[in-house]
């Protein structure tokens, strides 16, 4: 069984989205589900802090022995924190995909972008 | 074609798998474990430790007869008939192009008074084709053909503390016996399963790179035996281990997977498994003269050993550049657990096939550079 927190935003690409902070930065990373299909992650490439990404785009992959992904992104803004602790340790992805395992931190270029994403009930439906 | 539409076979095993927690894959038309827990604790465990493995879905065919080895010496590209009783040989099945139909294991066993036996293993999803075909190729000889596929399982004990963990199954009057087994050799060997005698057939092959044993064993006796060796192995931190790390430390030790490296469009010569050949036969057999004509010719490409110098790996059907130039495909590709960087097999333009060569990957649109390499990537200290 997968795990799906209700209070995250999801795509169908896998990726969660936590809710905005004050400053309509939100926090995001892979699913549970999307960890387990992959198995160990070994790799992660994710774009530079700083940088600019577009909702759907291809900003970076995760490697495991098996297979690679790619990371799509979810939302539209700027990159203002990379998780580092990943390049050292990626199996933080498989442990804990929703804490220590997230990926990027990103400044939303439109704050209503959320209400597009999955919701946990949707998004479940999809991995099913 | 009614075998890939139909329902994955299950091994005698499957619920074991189950009970583990096992996550399965569809593999040569059999549900088979992918990793029970972390593919890469596997791998390491079959590294340091010990694997176990199920590896039923394999084929067994036994060829018996007074004409087994001369049958099999025009079946098969290699010379059977001089292989001694109680050793195994690797070999290939090709068809009359020198295509290659499958790799095979062929054990030698002692002569009974039906003749000379041979056990021979091939790959799950061309089981039935191998046994067909020599079944075919078997016309004129006096010999039979048993597939024993669907009675048989096939366990694997892999890594450094296979011997200690297979001694505790085995009484004390056959450890000598097991210990110098030689490697791709094979023997009757009495086990101790549940309580019960149990004499099974067991070598000294397998497809990781490390030391190690394979069992063949009836379906009926399979449950236990391998509840047996998870239970001896406890004290070896023995993991039960899937076909995800069995494919990395294949691809680790350099060894060849039939659909990746090997197929009906590949060259033996190409794979680097010319002296598989035997061309000193002095008998026909199939393929014998397409295979002849291969030599001859040379290779205009051939299989070599990828390393990476980045961090990226390269994933089969990815292709190899130089100078912007594709001049061959990968066929085998991924971080390498033991050795920390990406490693892969590839077919190259023969002209680049040297050691030390600076090609480059075409990592899903972005070039990055690679090292041919000599193989195996990774070789365990003796």
């Amino acid at each position: 069984m997968s795990n799906i927190p209700a209070d995250l935003k999801y795509t169908a690409e896998h990726e969660w989205v936590a809710a905005a902070d004050a400053e309509g930065t939100v926090r995001l990373g892979i699913t549970d589900f999307a960890q387990d299909a992959l198995g160990d992650v070994v790799y992660v490439q994710m774009p530079e802090a700083g940088s600019s990404i577009t909702a759907n785009d291809v900003v970076g992959e995760v490697e495991s022995t098996k297979s690679v992904s790619d990371i799509y992104a979810p939302v539209s803004g700027e990159v203002v924190a990379v998780n580092d602790a990943l390049e050292s340790d990626p199996a933080l992805i498989n442990s804990d995909p929703y804490g220590e395992g997230w990926l990027l931190e990103v400044k939303l270029s439109d704050p209503g972008a959320l209400e597009t994403l999955l919701s946990a009930p949707e998004y479940e439906q999809q991995v099913g | 074609m009614t075998t890939e539409t139909t329902t994955p076979r299950h091994t005698a095993l499957y619920e074991e798998h189950e009970r583990l927690g096992a996550s399965f894959t569809d593999f040569g038309g059999w549900m088979m474990p992918l990793k029970y827990s972390s593919e890469l604790a596997e791998h390491h465990a079959v590294r340091n430790s010990a694997g176990l493995f199920d590896l039923s879905h394999m084929g067994e065919v036994w060829i018996t007869g007074p004409e087994a080895g001369k049958f099999l010496d025009y079946a098969l590209v290699g010379k059977l008939s001089s292989v001694a009783e109680g050793r195994a040989k690797y070999s290939l099945i090709c068809n009359a192009d020198g295509g290659i139909i499958d790799d095979l294991i062929i054990y030698r066993r002692p002569a009974n008074q039906d003749g000379d036996r041979y056990l021979v293993v091939p790959n799950a999803g061309n089981a039935p084709t191998v046994a067909a075909e020599l079944a075919a190729r078997a016309k004129g000889f006096d010999v039979t053909v048993e597939d024993a596929t669907a009675n048989t399982s096939l366990v694997a004990v892999q890594g450094p503390k296979s011997v200690e963990i297979l001694l505790q199954l085995v009484p004390a009057a056959q450890h000598a016996t097991v210990r110098e087994m030689k490697y791709y050799s094979a023997d009757e060997v009495d086990f101790t399963v549940a309580g019960a005698p149990l004499k099974l057939l067991l070598a000294r092959t397998g497809y990781t790179g490390e030391d190690g044993f394979e069992i063949y064993v009836p379906n009926a006796n399979a449950g236990s035996l391998w509840n047996a060796l998870l239970e001896a192995g406890q004290s070896a931190d023995l993991l039960p281990a899937g076909l995800a790390c069995r494919d990395s430390l294949r691809l680790e030790a350099g060894m060849p997977l039939y659909g990746n490296e090997l197929s009906l469009q590949a060259s033996p010569f190409d794979a680097g498994l010319g002296g598989v050949v035997s061309l000193k036969k002095d008998s026909d057999f199939v393929g014998r003269a397409a295979l002849e004509a291969q030599k001859e010719k040379g290779s205009a490409r051939k299989l070599v050993g990828l390393k990476g110098a980045g961090r990226r790996a390269g994933r089969s059907h990815y292709p190899v550049l130089k100078d912007g130039r594709t001049i061959g495909e990968v066929t085998s590709g991924q971080p390498s657990p033991t050795l920390g960087y990406p490693i892969a097999l590839a077919y190259v333009d023969a002209e680049y096939a040297e050691p030390g060569t600076r090609v480059e990957v075409d990592l899903r649109g972005k070039p990055e550079p690679f090292d041919v390499v000599e193989l195996p990537f990774y070789r365990r200290e003796l």
